[in-house]
């Protein structure tokens, strides 16, 4: 199995250098801690944040929180050097116009086909939309980072999703507990499996096909 | 006339029953704190709020729920606002949530003359639902309707007499926007500066898009979720 660090780990492998990258809220955040600064040449990670910031920066140290810089969170966050600020429209333009290289977001459900569901719980209460759909139709590329089954062991990856969909056939890979799993023309394929994790877990924990090549 | 105002009252003056109005902000960071407590109190009700939440831990915007002076709410996110919770599920307020990039493009365009456009975003989820959806080039885009409203409560970092302004960090988000889709658009500044103080390159948000301002030098700035680090010792 993976933890909750060797999954953000092994996200973070995914970007490459230069990128500009949107984490999600949740797990998602967690990959910040493996990412490589923005540097003096511009090289690094820039990190975005939907409310207006290009180079986000962690967390502030104790006494230096300003109220007014947040992250989407609405946590106070800091901006790198290099970094800058911009309206709404400016950052949904970076989002939805495709500037945005990778989005790694969390999931409910992602079905063998892409479609990710992340938003509301049938049922539910409803929390709100805020960027997500934004960020899944409009991202270069969508990694779902999640874990593989519910609290209650019901699978995530599943042939359809019953949760109302936040985007249809958007998700790229997912990396979750068990392993990294591609979204194929065939549904999902294994890229590679967590240590002591077998191929028969995976398929008993998935709610649809499982390909090992 | 000047478009300075000498009070928040008389930046609010005509302000009625049934106006809409955009408030900028992303939850409380960046809200036009003393003119959204001042229509809290100035009477106006049955009021359409435009705004990416509609406050939060009872703060802000959320004054205006406890206060039952809305009646709609075009918002993005509901969060942990519990009275927008109560009132949405009481059926007390009619509340729409949009996504946050279709909310700013929908005022965007308002501002900009454009009736509606396409956007991908949506496509295939409840927000398509009862909406034109086409196909261009092979992909399909839902049809969205531009978002206008009679006022915009937006707060900047500085203004000077003609309106120009300069807002600070994150707390711009969806104040520019807003301000070129609504009808009156009123700024809370928290520093008035002289013509000229601000240089023609620097100005975030042109004059022609503002119609009132009032100098506002306290702000509460509530942090929702106060995050840090400690400091590496020395």
């Amino acid at each position: 199995m993976f933890s909750k660090q060797q999954m953000a780990e092994r996200a973070a492998q995914e970007i490459s250098d230069g990128s500009v990258v949107n984490l999600g809220i949740g797990l998602p955040t967690l990959v910040a801690d493996y990412l490589p600064a923005p540097s003096e040449d511009g090289s690094g990670v820039w990190l975005q944040s939907e409310n207006g910031i290009l180079g986000m920066g962690p967390f502030p140290y104790e006494g230096d929180e300003d109220p007014q810089i947040i992250n989407a969170g609405k946590q106070t966050v800091t901006i790198t050097t290099g970094g800058s600020c911009f309206d709404s429209a400016t950052s949904f333009t970076m989002i939805r116009g495709g500037h945005v290289d990778l989005s790694i977001l969390g999931a409910m459900q992602v079905s063998q086909s892409g479609d990710l569901a992340n938003w509301a719980i049938p049922g539910g209460r409803v929390m709100g939309i805020g960027g997500a759909m934004d960020l899944a139709a409009g991202s270069k590329r969508i990694l779902v980072m999640t874990s593989h089954v519910t609290k209650k062991g019901e699978p995530k990856l599943v042939a359809e999703c019953d949760y109302p969909l936040t985007a249809k056939g958007v998700v790229d890979r997912v990396i979750t507990d068990l392993g990294v799993f591609d979204v194929t023309p065939d549904g999902f394929r294994v890229v590679e499996l967590a240590p002591d994790v077998t191929l028969d877990e995976v398929r008993a924990k998935t709610g649809a096909t499982v390909h090992a090549d | 006339m000047s478009k300075v105002k000498t009070s928040v009252a008389e930046a609010l003056q005509g302000l009625q029953d049934g106006a809409s109005i955009m408030c900028g902000g992303f939850g409380l960071c960046g809200n036009a704190e003393a003119l959204i407590a001042a229509v809290a109190d100035q009477g106006a009700k049955n009021l359409t709020l435009i705004s990416n939440n509609a406050g939060n831990l009872g703060k802000g915007l959320a004054v205006w729920l406890e206060k039952e002076i809305v009646g709609k709410i075009i918002c993005t996110y509901v969060g942990t606002n519990e009275i927008l919770h109560a009132k949405m599920a009481s059926g007390e307020i009619d509340v729409t949530i949009v996504p946050q990039g279709t909310f700013v493009e929908r005022m965007r365009a308002g501002g900009a003359g454009i009736p509606g456009f396409y956007t991908p975003t949506g496509v295939g989820t409840v927000v398509a639902e009862g909406k034109e959806v086409r196909e261009f080039d092979g992909r399909e885009y839902v049809l969205e309707r531009a978002l206008t409203a009679d006022y915009a409560l937006i707060r900047a970092h500085q203004a000077d007499p003609f309106g120009n302004l300069r807002f600070y960090r994150t707390a711009r988000n969806f104040s520019p926007i807003m301000a070129t889709a609504a009808a009156t658009t009123i700024v809370e500044c928290d520093e008035l500066v002289a013509l000229g103080a601000i240089d023609p390159d620097d100005v975030h948000l042109p004059g022609a898009f503002v119609q009132r301002v009032v100098h506002v030098p306290e702000h509460e700035d509530v942090i929702e979720y106060r995050m840090n680090r400690p400091r590496p010792q020395a």
